[in-house]
């Protein structure tokens, strides 16, 4: 065991998969600067700095992932994928049927997302309820440094498209190029487990679209990923306190989702709460939700999303992103209703 | 036709102390997120923008502070703004990058190229309800690359709108050099969607404001779109804490954090050549050198080359800095007071 940072054990995965596959290529904004360590390992062929032409490097990663290569394209922010969805949405996704099952697109698009750094709502989205929506598209967001890892070598292993997204708050190059910027007069709320912590001496990848409970209880089922695990999770303790037993599931992938994994926990609870840092409508929670009463659950349910656009302030930020504090608010309110 | 020097000045001057003014609140935390600052640019915004009038529009990108300065908007609206307060331009939803100001048909992004197409739409508005009114599109050589960037050229050329783009080219596309992900000329690639496509001393104001004059005319008078492109500087890097920025301003302890993982990956087994893991290293040494050029040897600066002109008028020139420096210390205590 070693102790690692999120984005150091993403980048001592992708490393270890590059030594072994030289078809794996990384390719976008920056990266001679970005992955200065790759790029001065692998060297400019392997690890290909772009213009910012989104829609056109998104566009020839998905057809040179058809022809041979495995590119690991980098979208900077997930909000910029809306300039180059359509390589997505209308290619990748769609290659696998449309070609009777002869053809896919192993690509993965790395890309950042989150908010809790005064950026603005441009820059601060997570969009993965958005982006898995799309059949063909797998989705994954790692919360540890364990699985950002793990969950690299998964997403290179799987032989369709995959976007893995990258929390800004978890990975600190991010979040100092884009929130301190080599200050030291602004802080962030970090979640300490999710920004360093043990990972395997050898990566390996985990299995596909399987979530984990993070922490056991009977009278509630907390259903989050990425940041929002994190933020659970410290609203379970204080909860605990009010003799209240949360049980929190990190999905870890959005598309598969493991909605057997839910099942069973609020077969056991009755009661589900959905925390997403996505937008609250159309998406995550209310698709987790569908999903179980379409196998005939009965149970309670709440959410904790984000419910607008993401403000730029600091302080109406606060509020809009699910927080310890909201979480507990909800649960409460859950809790004080009568199990079905 | 002449520009009226002093009003020149006062503009570049108005920006450069405001944005400096940012920069502190900055370094202090009180703004949050990123901060692109135009600091370099202040030749171009106003050889342009001191031309506008009512009912002209203004499509900006993530620099988009100096055309809302020298546009009239209230500074301390602007201040109040990155600051997150209640009371700011945007009521603290927006900050630096999305600022918009709909009695001056002015709207950011900061989505890198997006400035073409909403010039495009607030020019094809002009040609319904507003005739003789103009669109500009400030954008860098980096967004230059942008796919709407190029098909807003071509549907302004088209639909022979009257558009005016313009290309703030500092040669960086964030960290990346522009040249090494930019093929053939921007200047000839504008000319071929068929419009006029100058390229102007992107640090001398007087020029700026005469070519721009042209290309403002020709869109009034609906003839359609212009392209100019000026070469200008980005002192502060892309964003302020720019990590080449930072190593060529601090480089032991920058060097000291960079160094050792660098120097780990160069030496492992498994990789490319040991050729190719040098040339990398030069890439990185050669960035690294060229902002220290840009650093500590460019004495060029926009605003000092339009002082030197007006050398001879002293006393004039120092009531304008006066006025200026007045202005932007008030805002600054009008937005924050007691700071």
């Amino acid at each position: 065991m070693r102790e690692m940072s999120f984005a150091g054990a993403i980048e001592d995965a992708l490393a270890q998969a590059m030594a072994k596959d030289s078809r794996i290529v990384v390719m976008g904004e920056d990266v001679h600067m970005l992955r200065v360590n790759l790029f001065a390992r692998f060297g400019k062929d392997r690890v290909r700095s772009t213009p910012i032409s989104e829609a056109a490097f998104l566009g020839a990663a998905v057809a040179a992932a058809m022809a041979g290569l495995k590119p690991v394209a980098e979208i900077m922010m997930v909000d910029f994928i809306a300039v180059a969805v359509d390589a997505l949405l209308n290619h990748a996704a769609k290659l696998e049927r449309f070609s009777g099952g002869n053809w896919k697109a192993p690509v993965v698009v790395r890309t950042a997302c989150g908010g809790g750094y005064g950026d603005g709502g441009q820059h601060e989205q997570c969009l993965w309820g958005w982006l898995a929506h799309i059949p063909g598209l797998a989705v994954v967001v790692p919360s540890t440094p364990a699985d950002a890892g793990a969950l690299m070598l998964s997403a290179l292993e799987h032989d369709g498209p995959v976007v893995y997204l990258e929390h800004k708050l978890l990975a600190d190059y991010w979040l100092d190029y884009l929130g301190a910027g080599g200050r030291k007069s602004v802080s962030f709320d970090v979640p300490a487990a999710g920004a360093k912590g043990p990972v395997p001496d050898q990566w390996e990848s985990v299995p596909w679209g399987k979530a984990v409970i993070r922490k056991d209880g009977s009278d509630l089922t907390i259903a989050s990923l990425g940041v929002s695990v994190h933020r659970a999770s410290e609203a379970a303790e204080d909860l605990a306190k009010e003799g209240i037993a949360a049980e929190v599931i990190d999905l870890r992938s959005v598309a598969p989702l493991d909605i057997e994994a839910i099942s069973d926990s609020v077969a056991k609870t009755a009661r589900l709460m959905v925390v997403d840092e996505d937008y609250k409508e159309f998406g995550l929670s209310g698709e987790i939700a569908a999903q179980l009463l379409e196998r005939g659950l009965s149970f309670r349910y709440g959410r904790v999303c984000t419910e607008d656009t993401v403000p730029y302030a600091r302080h109406l930020e606060d509020e809009a992103l699910p927080s310890r504090g909201r979480i507990v608010q909800a649960a409460r309110t859950l809790m004080s209703q009568r199990k079905p | 036709m002449e520009p009226d020097l002093f009003m020149l000045y006062r503009q570049m001057l108005r920006s450069r102390l405001f944005e400096e003014a940012v920069m502190e609140l900055w370094n202090e935390g009180r703004i949050s997120g990123e901060m692109h600052l135009a600091i370099g640019e202040e030749a171009i915004c106003p050889g342009v923008c001191t031309q506008l009038r009512d009912g002209d529009a203004l499509a900006l990108d993530h620099r988009g502070t100096p055309p809302l300065v020298m546009r009239g908007v209230s500074l301390v609206l602007l201040l109040k703004e990155f600051l997150g307060s209640p009371d700011g331009l945007c009521r603290g939803w927006g900050g630096h990058m999305h600022l918009f100001a709909p009695e001056r048909l002015t709207a950011s992004s900061g989505i890198v190229g997006a400035a073409g197409p909403t010039a495009v739409g607030f020019a094809l508005a002009h040609q319904h309800l507003r005739a003789g009114a103009v669109a500009v599109a400030f954008f860098g050589d980096g967004a230059a690359n942008q796919g709407m960037l190029m098909e807003a050229m071509n549907l302004a050329s088209a639909w022979k709108l009257p558009a005016i783009f313009v290309c703030k080219d500092n040669q960086w596309a964030i960290t990346t050099r522009s040249a090494s992900v930019t093929g053939g000329d921007l200047v000839a690639r504008a000319a071929s969607f068929g419009m006029p496509a100058v390229e102007v001393d992107g640090m001398d104001a007087v020029a700026v404001w005469k070519t721009a004059a042209t290309a403002i005319a020709r869109a009034r008078t609906g003839e359609g779109p212009s392209f100019i492109k000026g070469c200008c500087l980005r002192s502060e890097g892309h964003f302020l804490g720019d990590p080449l920025v930072r190593v060529a301003r601090h480089p032991i302890s920058e060097i000291t954090e960079i160094a050792p993982p660098l120097i780990k990956a160069v030496g492992k087994f498994s990789g490319t050549t040991l050729a190719a893991r040098a040339e990398s290293l030069m890439k990185i040494t050669e960035l690294i050198g060229t902002t220290v050029k840009e650093q500590y040897l460019v004495k060029d600066d926009p605003l000092k080359r339009l002082r030197d002109t007006l050398g001879a008028q002293k006393k004039e020139c120092e009531q304008i800095e006066e006025q200026c420096r007045r202005e932007i210390l008030q805002a600054v205590e009008d937005a924050l007071p007691g700071r």
